[in-house]
């Protein structure tokens, strides 16, 4: 056996692997996504646009899209400042830290809920103040907003952190020696070599604050047209049996998660470095 | 500016006595506020509020703490809770490295659209992904109508709990496995090759030993996602007691009852399990970078 057949698979063995691959895709990824838009068809296009555009909706979509605009900020602010405390500088429990904010990740969805409702629940800490001042955080938008900061906590961060970390600290304390100023460094040394992967981070922050289901369900109290996100309404729907309704939504988000899902193609595709493992 | 002066020499030039720093100097300004708005953000959103559950749970006498935690009903749901996402990350194991191996080793078309898709659990609402994989399941679904014939319940049972924690999971693996895939050099496996061993050999005792590491991350990953999991399996579940109910759905059940203890006590079961596993990982990759070293 020539070195070169051995480093490379028979064909059978290759025939095999993709078949095997290709049967386990589709089961449990192509066929998912091919029959959201299926079922939200079933009735052709007029349902389903219909579904789409009833107030409920909309105002769901309205919902969805503050509350992304509300997260995506906060993560691009704590990431940066994250970042720059732990690649920049030398400090006792640092790694720690770097532990503690990816905790969100670890903890389900739900529980991710419940500690706001045992805070700012009627029956939690600051329940009875709350009330007397009439300011509603659980089943309102703040709850939604906060359980979604909680969801999304790690995901700018934890690009920014390995990025910055390999870059060093040589041009930011060039840029000090020469007398520049922190924000001056951060926005014109910084920002240029941190780009992609922020932009990185702030896609996959955006697909799962525009996504996120478990957390918000617990504080969200499904008040229609008031305290439904894109994929609460989507459970609603579900629940009635308005199979159209619910899959037309759905659709909307999975043309969203497709879209994340091209941006983040390409920018693996131009700029190989912010690809990351196990997210 | 005198105050260069002291900043940029790398000395430590505090007056003796004075406590010790608990950071290295730098020159580069900005960690008072940087690691200030780090802490107190982290401290605000994630670590105060999760003290909460700690203190609710902890609010109870150690049998009623036994009895919320650990009810028949509870019980019930940790072992569907953990054994469904132990299956469904045994199966990713399996799939998601011959996946891994198709991307890195083989060309095919549609390749990039399959390497994309790989990623679409990352991405897709988990609701979305609950009510598309119970239609599809469902004993009159594309997939559910040749399942029931054969006896196969998918839908409503634990087993369909399973087929979303595989959905949800699947990334975590491939994604970890296919790096280790690429940055194992053929120089090895050809210098084996010289050395006249088969194809077989070398798979059993060249790459699988070492994607070991890799491979066991993201089965870790893929298992502690799938335990916490709500979105994606409650749809397809079926939601009986005892049956076919995860843990987070109970925990959520509690909570609509009022019952907050009983819902705290099972989420620091949950939260315990999901830190120990955490260590677990940490530990892995511990090992992992020692034995590449």
């Amino acid at each position: 056996m020539s070195p070169r057949s051995s480093t490379q698979d028979p064909w059978w063995v290759k025939a095999l692997v993709l078949s095997l691959v290709a049967v386990f895709l589709s089961l449990i990824l192509v066929l998912p996504l091919v029959s959201v838009f299926a079922e939200a068809l079933r009735q052709g296009l007029g349902p389903a646009l219909e579904a789409m555009s009833t107030p409920d909706a909309i105002a769901s979509i309205k919902l969805t899209l503050l509350t992304a605009a509300v997260a995506v900020p906060f993560n691009i602010v704590f990431g940066v400042a994250a970042a720059w405390a732990v690649a920049k500088h030398e400090f006792w429990g640092k790694s720690l830290l770097i532990s503690l904010i990816d905790v969100p990740f670890s903890v389900s969805p739900v529980v991710a809920g419940l500690i706001y409702v045992l805070i700012f629940g009627s029956h939690g800490w600051f329940g009875s103040w709350l009330i007397d001042h009439n300011i509603k955080i659980i089943f309102a938008v703040p709850g939604i907003m906060l359980a979604t900061l909680f969801v999304t906590f790690p995901f700018v961060a934890r690009e920014l952190i390995p990025l910055m970390q390999e870059q060093g600290v040589d041009e930011e304390e060039a840029a000090a020696s020469m007398g520049a100023g922190g924000w001056t460094t951060l926005w014109r040394v910084t920002t240029p070599n941190i780009r992609w992967g922020l932009l990185y981070g702030v896609l996959l922050c955006n697909a799962r604050a525009m996504g996120e289901f478990g957390a918000v369900s617990v504080v969200s109290g499904h008040i229609r047209g008031l305290t439904n996100t894109m994929p609460l309404h989507v459970e609603i729907l579900y629940n009635e049996y308005d199979f159209v309704g619910a899959f037309s939504v759905a659709a909307l988000l999975c043309l969203l998660s497709i879209l994340t899902l091209i941006l983040k193609g390409l920018l693996e595709m131009l700029q190989p470095q912010v690809r990351r493992a196990g997210h | 500016m005198s105050s260069t002066t002291h900043i940029s020499s790398g000395q430590d030039r505090r007056p003796r006595g004075a406590p010790p720093l608990f950071r290295r100097r730098s020159a580069i300004p900005g960690f008072g506020l940087s690691l200030g708005l780090t802490v107190s953000l982290l401290s605000l959103i994630v670590l105060i509020p999760l003290s909460a559950v700690i203190l609710k749970a902890s609010g109870q006498s150690f049998s009623q703490f036994l009895e919320a935690g650990f009810s028949p009903r509870a019980l019930g749901a940790y072992r569907l809770s953990f054994g469904a996402a132990f299956v469904a990350a045994a199966v990713n194991a399996v799939f998601g490295v011959l996946t891994a191996w198709a991307l890195v080793r083989y060309e095919f078309p549609g390749k990039s659209i399959i390497n994309g898709l790989v990623d679409l659990p990352f991405a897709l609402p988990t609701a979305v992904a609950g009510i598309a994989l119970a239609a599809l399941y469902a004993p009159n679904g594309w997939v559910g109508q040749y399942l029931e014939p054969m006896g196969i319940e998918a839908a409503y049972t634990p087993l369909g709990v399973v087929i979303a924690l595989t959905f949800i999971g699947l990334p975590f693996v491939v994604r970890t496995i296919e790096p280790v895939l690429r940055d194992l050099s053929a120089d090895v496996e050809e210098a084996a090759a010289s050395l006249g061993a088969g194809r077989l050999s070398i798979i059993g005792r060249v790459i699988l030993p070492a994607l070991g590491p890799a491979w066991l991350t993201g089965f870790a990953l893929s298992f502690a996602r799938g335990v916490g999991e709500y979105g994606s399996v409650i749809f397809i579940a079926g939601n009986m007691p005892f049956k076919s109910e995860i843990a987070p759905l109970l925990i959520v059940i509690q909570l609509e009852q009022f019952n907050y203890q009983a819902a705290s006590t099972i989420a620091v079961v949950m939260l315990s399990a999901s830190f120990a596993m955490l260590l677990v990982i940490n530990a892995i990759q511990a090992w992992a970078r020692k034995r590449s070293a």
